[in-house]
């Protein structure tokens, strides 16, 4: 039997954030106690109103000896930024 | 009828407050016995934020037991300066630590009583109770939740964490009916209106307790010997190990801060 508790990440939506960001990670026996183990180890000092957790081994990372192949064609492409085009005054700020 | 906070007797409204501000201070002592020594890094916070939650609000109950009393007696005073027969904590909450399991199920078995007690506060006479009571409320039902979760997960968890949880349960038992038991103080507290008959508040409490013993698959030990004497000031010798602890530094260098 294996004696670890399982490796669970922490996403967590700050007072005045948007998105739910990753802050961490922490050991707990199941999903309901790695939401009560965040709100004691990451937010203690008043920093969210949202946790997220998912278990550390469902997340597929890329993998990075990809980096080349994955990233570095885009480098060159500048015209996928949107910045040729004139935007007529009246627009105002987009 | 209930009469006015007012009308009652400053001594033993104090020693009534004293009472709730004891049981939070002496268990906030114990749980931050396990800083540092916790099974695994979670519950080793998680157990600190709890006794850091509990300390707080032994700053409150006892800061207001020394403006009721009237003698110029701070909650420091009272914390650090009173010795063990003048403390009214139950006997509870001075038992030992014992193993992770013994310190959960005290912690679960006393989360359950404060949880309605803060409850029957919300609708105290006095507006300080009620505002204190407010505050402690929300820190408590969490006390509850994750105390409740962790009974659960480890009495219905393998061979060895059932029978630990099973022993601690056996071994607290006779310890709890001392929350309920009311004497002339709870009486006097209850007629002005200002807290609950800890006798009314059992059924409640046996209810949040036998449900989750139940999903734990523990079994409830019966009625028998009540321990009890910590709210008139009889306690265990464990008692004043915690104050020799606690007490050293203001008894040692008075008036000492950093």
């Amino acid at each position: 039997m294996k004696k670890e508790w399982p490796l669970w990440e922490v996403f967590i939506r700050g007072q005045h954030g948007l998105n739910h960001r990753h802050v961490g990670s922490l050991h707990a026996p199941d999903a309901e106690m790695a939401i009560k183990n965040a709100r004691d180890v990451y937010t203690r000092r008043n920093e969210g109103v949202s946790i997220w957790v998912v278990e550390a081994n469902n997340i597929t990372a890329s993998s990075p000896s990809d980096k080349g192949p994955l990233f570095e064609p885009s480098n060159s492409k500048v015209y996928r930024h949107p910045t040729f085009f004139d935007i007529p005054e009246e627009v105002g700020h987009m | 009828m209930t009469v006015a906070f007012t009308t009652l007797d400053p001594a033993v409204y104090a020693d009534w407050l004293m009472r709730l501000g004891d049981n939070t201070l002496i268990l906030g002592h114990r749980l931050s016995e396990w800083c540092g020594h916790s099974p695994v890094l979670e519950e080793d916070i998680a157990m600190a934020n709890t006794a850091l939650d509990l300390l707080g609000q032994t700053q409150l109950w006892l800061g207001l037991a020394g403006e009721v009393e009237g003698k110029g007696r701070t909650a420091d005073n009272l914390a650090y300066l009173r010795d063990a027969s003048r403390f009214r904590n139950v006997l509870l909450l001075e038992r030992p630590n014992g193993d992770f399991g013994q310190t959960l199920m005290r912690q679960f078995l006393f989360d359950a009583f404060h949880l309605e007690l803060l409850k029957s506060l919300q609708t105290s006479s006095d507006p300080r109770v009620v505002e204190i009571a407010g505050k402690a409320i929300k820190e408590v039902a969490y006390h509850l939740e994750r105390s409740a979760d962790l009974v659960i997960r480890l009495g219905d968890g393998n061979g060895e964490s059932h029978g630990r949880m099973q022993s601690a349960l056996d071994d607290l038992w006779p310890y709890v009916g001392e929350l309920f038991v009311s004497d002339d103080v709870d009486k006097a507290v209850a007629d002005a209106g200002i807290g609950p008959d800890p006798a009314d508040m059992k059924a409640a409490w046996r209810q949040t307790v036998d449900e989750v013993l139940r999903a734990a698959t523990l079994s409830v030990p019966g009625e028998g010997y009540v321990h009890k004497g910590g709210k008139r000031g009889v306690h265990t010798e464990h008692l004043g190990y915690i104050l020799a602890e606690m007490q050293f530094l203001q008894r040692a260098y008075p008036g000492a801060t950093w």
